[in-house]
This record gives C-alpha cells, structure tokens and sequence, in this order.
C-alpha cells in the first residue's frame, strides 16, 4: 500500500509552484471575500498582489530547470518562466491599478480580483502549453475571466457592451482554433507539440488538413492578439471595459497569446514555416496599418490605445516572420508591455466615473497641473512611438534587424512608414499636455498610491529596460534556446 | 487494412437497411392508419406530458436560471466521478490525490455559491 507522498506522484509537481500558487490564491480569495458583505475590496486587492508575489518567488525558482510534466502536456522551461514573471508583473500592476478604481466604481472585491487570479492562471497554463489542448483549456481559462472582467461595471451599458462583444468574437475565434486544433490532429495524429514536429519533419502529416488546421489557428491566434483583419473587437471591448481590465487585456492578455502563438508557430510549426510565414507577412502589414492608420482619427483616449495595441502586435507579427527573431519578439512584447501598463495608468488618473475625462482634448494642460504624470505619459508615449533610447525604440531595433536578416526588407519599410504614422498620434497627447492650455480635472481619489506606484514602476521599466537592453535580451534568447532546444535535462525533475 | 469499397461496405449496408426500415414503417402507416378523423382531441399531446398551460414566453423567475447552472456543474462532477470510481484502483495514489483536488475546486466553488446565497430561494 503506497501513502501520500508528494515525491511518489509520476510528475515533476515542482516547477508547477507557480501555477498552483496562483489557482489556490484565487480559491482563497473568493472564499475569504464572499464574508465580507462591504466593499472592502482593497484588502482583497493586497492579497492578490500577495499571491501574485508568492507566484513570482516560486518562478525564480523554476528558472533553469527545463523540466515537463504530465506527460509533456506542460512544458516548465525557461520560456514559461519568461513568460509568467512578465505576466505576474502586468498583473500586479493591473491589481495595483485597481486597487481604489474598484471600490470608487463599486466593482464587487472577491470576484473581481479572483478572476484576475484565474485569468493569469490562464496565461500561464499558455505559456506552458505543450500540448494544443492545453493550448485551449489555457486560452478559455484565460478568456472566460476575462469576459466577466470587460463586463464588471454592471450599471454602465458600454461596459456590458464591451463584455458582450469581447465574448461572441472570442467564442468564435476559439472555434477556429479548435477546428485547427482538430485538423492538425487529423492531419498528424496527435495533439502533442513535439509529435506534432515530428510528423511535420518525418513528412508523415497529411498536407492539406495541416495547412488548413495552421491557417484556423493563424485566425484563432489572430482574434486573441488582436491582428487585423481580426481586430475588429478590440476598440469596443478595450473603451468599455473597466481601465485597469483594459490594461490587463492589452498586456497580459495579449502577452499570453503571444507566448502560445510563437511556442506553438515559432518552434513547434517551424520546420512548415514556408505555408504559414507568408500569411504572417501579410497579417503584420495589414495590422500595422490598419491599427496606426485609424488611430490617427480617434479621439478618445482608450481608443487611440486601443488601436495602439492593435498596431503593435502588428510589429511583432513582423518579428514572427523571421525565423532568427523570436527572442526580439520576446523583448519587443515586454517593452509595450510597460508602456502600455504605464499609459493606461495615467489614463486612469484622469477618468472620472468611467466614461468623462477620456478624451484627449482631457490632457490639455497636464503639465502645468502634474508636471510628473506629463512627464510619465510622454515617456510612455515616446517609447510606444519608438524613440531612443526608451525600450520602445530597443525592441523595434531588434525585431526590424532580425527581420531584415532573413530578407523581409519591404515589411521593415512598412513598419517603418507606420512607425512614423505613429508619431503623429503619440505626440499628439504630449502636445496636449505640454502645448495646449487646460485644466485637466482630477478628482482626489484619482491619482491613488496604487496608480501612481504602477506609473512609477512603469516608467522605470520603459528607460531601464531600454537604457541596459542587453540582459533582457539574453534572458529572452535564454527563454527561447530553452523552449526550441530538446527537453534535454526533463529526466531530472519528472519521474 | 483493406482497401477500396470494401471498408465502406457495412456503412453501405447501415444506410440502405435504416432507409428501408424507416420507408416501410412510414408508408405502412399511411396505407393501413384510419383517415379522415381529425379533431380537437386527436392534435393533443398524447401521453406526453400535462397539457400545456399558458404560452412559452410567459415570464419565469431567473433564480431557475442560477439554480440550473449550480445543477449542471455538479451534474458533471457526478458524471467525471463515477468512471473515476471504477477505475481508482488502476490509476492508484496519483489518480486519488488528482480527483480529490478536483473535488476540492469544485468545493470551492459550492461553498462560494452558498455564501453568495444563491441556493437561498427567496
């Protein structure tokens, strides 16, 4: 009769700490909010960030140790590691955003931040995915919460709309992706990444299923990282929802999709990257100039940040076109990450009852009122734009070479004309903020400790990280070599 | 592995047996049934149910609609549970502890339900 041992149980529980932290920290938080009747939320936002961090310890601990458990079904390598402190850093920052916007907007405390909990529980079951059903149980995870999070101004209709709109589009993305799922297990037999390789190496997959199975899961991926022409989707959900969710979905949200779309493309489709680079050509230059083109026209802020979002995931669409350049992608994405994080922050500085002071028309001003969050925002802004030497500017340095590298020379102009779209848009916040007069509105309780701490942090990723790129650079060609490389040392932790 | 025809043989013969079947139960109905009777009492519900009282989309409280979705996820915990059971002695240390964690999420869950009072009626 064998006992309860830890040890005794055929996989490598181990590096899973960090998931585990999360998914218990949110089971913890729902059952301690659910007594408290008030809206003592803020407490309940300090312990999210408090499993957060113990996540984050438990991912330092993983680092290095390239190991797979259940069977390969998750992978917990150094990629995954990369990935999740990146997301843990967008989710407490997004918590950190929260904390008083929750209870000014009266958004119920347990549920709330226990869906955030279970939303990056998602994102890193992703991140992980070995196999391609874990790729989807990660990704519904993930889109679930975040669903319920776009909708959770209940008393305000565009909130409601955002949800809405969020779910019909992301239910029928996720079909496509699992049509694909289920034609590229037709076509090679197995849902597992690396049989998946090998069947694609051994010539031994059915041709037509697989091409098509990959072109469902280009679209699948395509509505989760916003790429046009999927991207319809995104400036509704993005304006409607809650501003700390919407940080949250154009950051961790996106970083997760990214962190499947390019395990799963990069390395594991690699060897059939002739039938599916070309289409990823085309998506990044449709993205990029869809989403800088109609950006230039929008007034709202959450909007303009929207199509933002949507214009950068053209830029590493551009990275993911190029076999050599998926640690630049890496890099890229945690670049916008912080300025994104930062913008929406100071976005919410300014909001005032979910729906007045986000025009921009709103920033005229900013600089004489808070010298500070003007200087913050434009930097955020600089670095969007991709000025030296902020990370923005870095990370299309890295993502537009690599591309070149391998001969995309008329993408990289293309990004290039939009990167200078761009300015037009980007500067145009800071001209209001620094060269038109106003009087922003600020209500007290806008500018908390928690959003000016988020700002701060933010702002110091974008210069730090761009200033000294060269060790998130390595520690983003790590993660990749690990993912790419064999599963060599596995043997050590599982079984 | 046969090829050809031949492994479409028994879908062949599943077809053309189902069509045969169902024609003759449908024309023999229609040749032998009694005609010509229609009336109030014959368009009824025949032993299916109570007469139906009122229409469709008539108002309903959304408590059902909570109470529903509370049923269908411990519905399928049952259903994941029995084959679980049955085979507990196969899948050994590893199977019991995944299933109690199982059991415990979905615990979390009803205790939250609970004290949210959405098993509360009124």
């Amino acid at each position: 009769m064998n006992t309860l041992n830890l040890a005794n149980l055929g996989f490598a529980w181990l590096p899973l700490l960090p998931l585990i932290a999360v998914a218990v920290g949110a089971a913890i938080i729902l059952l301690v909010g659910v007594r408290l009747e008030d809206e003592d939320s803020a407490g309940l936002g300090i312990l999210a960030l408090g499993v957060l961090l113990v996540s984050f310890v438990c991912t330092l601990f993983t680092i290095g140790v390239n190991a797979e458990a259940f069977g390969g079904a998750l992978l917990t390598d150094d990629y995954t590691a990369f990935f999740e402190i990146v997301i843990q850093a967008a989710a407490a920052i997004s918590v950190a955003l929260s904390l008083d916007y929750a209870a000014d907007n009266g958004l119920a405390g347990a549920e709330y931040y226990s869906l955030v909990l279970f939303a990056v529980l998602g994102m890193m079951l992703m991140a992980a995915a070995g196999d391609l059903i874990i790729v989807f149980l990660g990704l519904e995870t993930m889109s679930i919460a975040v669903y319920a999070l776009a909708g959770f101004v209940r008393r305000e209709a565009r909130s409601s709309e955002a949800a809405l709109k969020y779910f019909l589009l992301g239910a029928f993305s996720t079909g496509f992706l699992l049509y694909g799922i289920a034609l590229i297990y037709g076509a090679t037999g197995t849902v597992h990444l690396d049989g998946i390789r090998a069947a694609i190496v051994a010539r031994a997959a059915s041709q037509p299923y697989l091409e098509l199975g990959v072109g469902l899961m280009v679209i699948g991926f395509g509505f989760k990282v916003a790429a046009a022409p999927f991207h319809a989707w995104t400036p509704d959900a993005y304006e409607g929802a809650p501003t700390p969710i919407t940080a949250f979905m154009a950051t961790g949200v996106k970083l997760a999709a990214f962190a499947s779309f390019v395990r799963v493309f990069m390395i594991y489709l690699g060897p059939a990257a002739a039938q599916w680079s070309g289409v990823l050509w085309v998506l990044a230059a449709l993205t990029m100039t869809v989403g800088n083109v109609v950006a230039l026209v929008q007034d709202n802020i959450k909007r303009m940040l929207a199509y933002s979002a949507i214009a950068h995931a053209g830029y590493a669409l551009v990275g993911m076109t190029a076999a050599g350049s998926a640690a630049a992608v890496l890099y890229y994405l945690v670049a916008y990450a912080f300025a994104t994080l930062g913008a929406f922050a100071v976005v919410i500085v300014l909001e005032r009852r979910a729906t007045a002071g986000l025009r921009i028309a709103d920033y005229r001003g900013l600089a004489q009122t808070r010298p500070g969050l003007a200087a913050a925002m434009t930097l955020f802004m600089l670095s969007l734009t991709g000025v030296p030497p902020l990370a923005g500017f870095v990370g299309k340095l890295y993502v537009f070479a690599a591309a070149v590298d391998s001969g995309h020379v008329p993408l990289v102009v293309i990004a290039v004309i939009n990167s200078a779209i761009s300015a037009y848009y980007y500067i145009g916040v800071i001209v209001a903020m620094y060269m038109q007069e106003g009087t922003p509105e600020i209500e007290p309780s806008g500018a908390s400790p928690g959003v000016l701490i988020g700002v701060a942090i933010a702002a110091l990723a974008v210069v730090l990280i761009g200033i000294a790129p060269t060790p998130y650079m390595n520690a983003a060609r790590d993660a990749f070599a690990a993912a790419a490389g064999p599963p060599a040392q596995a043997t050590a932790f599982a079984r | 592995m046969s090829s050809g025809v031949a492994v479409w043989f028994p879908i062949g013969v599943m077809i053309v047996g189902s069509a045969v079947v169902v024609g003759t139960m449908v024309s023999i109905n229609r040749l032998l049934g009694p005609r010509g009777r229609d009336s109030a009492v014959k368009s009824e519900a025949f032993e299916c149910g109570n007469p139906p009282s009122g229409g469709a989309w008539g108002r309903f409280s959304v408590r059902f609609y909570l109470t529903a979705i509370l049923f269908l996820l411990f519905d399928v915990e049952l259903v994941f549970l029995y084959p679980w059971a049955v085979a507990l002695r196969d899948l050994g240390m590893f199977g019991f502890v995944e299933a109690l964690v199982f059991i415990a999420v979905l615990a979390v869950g009803l205790i939250y339900a609970w004290r949210r009072g959405a098993l509360d009626w009124t």
